[in-house]
């Protein structure tokens, strides 16, 4: 099996499916119907693009594994995903600032992705693309509404921001494996695009009225299984059902 | 890879018009573009279709119906889902749009229709109910991940807008 194209895959896929689940977490939720109806509209996104990564990442594992066990029957260890998008709702602007944080970031990555040397991955990104762009375009107003809304909305924005901010730095962080799919055209090399990352994000907050955090204290270790607290509960709530009721299909 | 030309033997075109998007049923897949090939080989008909969105839940059910339209013709089939070339709101055929419209939904019309709704600089997207161009946006989202949500400043009425992909 190809162990390197196979880890970076899941490097790619686990970020959609976990912040799939954390938006699909406002399911009936949403502060109004419109945005519960965007959330999880965003969340179907997410996750579709994630069973096209995880059908693939099956495939190469062989011997009849499916993208069922690949998604959903992994240790929580095992899971690569960015320590950003596992990090709780707690409320609206949270979420908000998460999915902007993310967005900008996974447009740079597929827009990279697109011209990969692998043909499905460059075929997922470039399908992907389109509706992360809706995704970005829904955060961006988000972020800018609240940021420029009352007193309260503002802080409450800036707090987000603030307290999400130690974990934009992973994002750009590479492992062994990804280096090796650097090296044959295959991966992306994030660290080309963080100055532009910056620079976007900058741009966004600074129209939103908001400072640009300048602490430089950062997480890091999602993309080596080592998690913050909260992706366990998340875990146990996604799992339910193929482990409670072993193999089911809808 | 590049090419968006769409390979379908045409014996199977009345069968496959038949079968419809469950979502918008006014629709079939003919229509939608969702089709991309359709070839009899050794008495098996092979059909790609691709996704008009990546979570769409709709392509499980498309699939199953594809099968049963063609075992009810005498085909056996066998269906693949194909991600190249992406899908895009062009291939949606004049008659397709015409029967969206009827139905209510607003067809697609530029990839930024919906942003100046939001933003207020220019109203095109015209109310399938009364025709007024004076419409807003409500929501990016609408009822199903291909759908955004207007509303009509002159009739009221909320409605439908086919989100422009490309």
């Amino acid at each position: 099996m190809k162990e390197n194209l196979y880890k970076y895959i899941l490097g790619i896929a686990d970020n959609s499916l976990i912040l799939g689940q954390r938006l699909g977490e406002l399911c009936g939720h949403g502060p109004s119907l419109e945005i519960d109806i965007a959330c999880t509209n965003i969340s179907l996104d997410l996750f579709g693009q994630s069973r096209s990564y995880y059908q693939y990442a099956a495939k190469l594992k062989g011997n009849e594994t499916t993208e069922d066990d690949v998604a959903l029957l992994r240790t929580e260890r095992e899971y690569v995903n960015l320590l950003l998008v596992e990090q709780p709702n707690r409320n609206f602007a949270h979420t908000m600032a998460r999915q902007f944080l993310f967005d900008v970031y996974h447009i740079l990555l597929l827009q990279e992705l697109e011209k990969s040397h692998d043909l499905t991955l460059a075929a997922i990104a470039k399908k992907s693309i389109k509706e992360v762009s809706y995704h970005l375009r829904f955060s961006s107003d988000w972020v800018k509404r609240l940021g420029n809304g009352t007193d309260v909305s503002h802080d409450k924005m800036q707090n987000a921001i603030d307290a999400l901010w130690t974990y934009t730095d992973e994002l750009f962080h590479q492992t062994d494996a990804d280096k090796a799919m650097i090296a044959e055209g295959v991966g992306v090399d994030v660290t080309k695009f963080k100055d532009s990352y910056e620079q976007k994000v900058a741009h966004i907050l600074t129209e939103a009225t908001l400072k640009v955090p300048e602490n430089k204290w950062f997480q890091k270790g999602g993309k080596q299984g080592i998690h913050t607290e909260h992706l366990g509960y998340l875990l146990s709530d996604l799992q339910y059902m193929q482990r409670t009721y072993p193999n089911m299909e809808w | 890879m590049t090419t968006t030309e769409q390979q379908i033997d045409k014996k199977l075109i009345p069968i496959l018009e038949q079968v419809s998007d469950p979502e918008i049923p006014v629709l079939s897949i003919m229509e939608m573009g969702v089709v991309r090939s359709a070839i009899i080989e050794n008495n098996i008909v092979k059909v790609e279709i691709t996704p008009t969105y990546s979570g769409c839940p709709a392509m499980g059910v498309i699939g199953d119906d594809i099968q049963k339209a063609l075992l009810d013709a005498g085909y056996q089939s066998k269906i693949d889902l194909i991600l190249t070339p992406a899908w895009t709101t062009d291939w949606i055929t004049p008659k397709g749009r015409k029967a969206l419209e009827e139905y209510g939904i607003a067809a697609p019309l530029d990839p930024i229709a919906d942003k100046e709704a939001l933003l207020d600089e220019k109203r095109i997207v015209k109310c399938t109910n009364c025709g007024s161009q004076n419409t807003k946006l409500v929501s990016q989202f609408g009822s199903t991940a291909c759908k955004a949500l207007f509303k009509c400043d002159d009739c009221q009425e909320p409605f439908d807008y086919f989100k422009c992909l490309k």
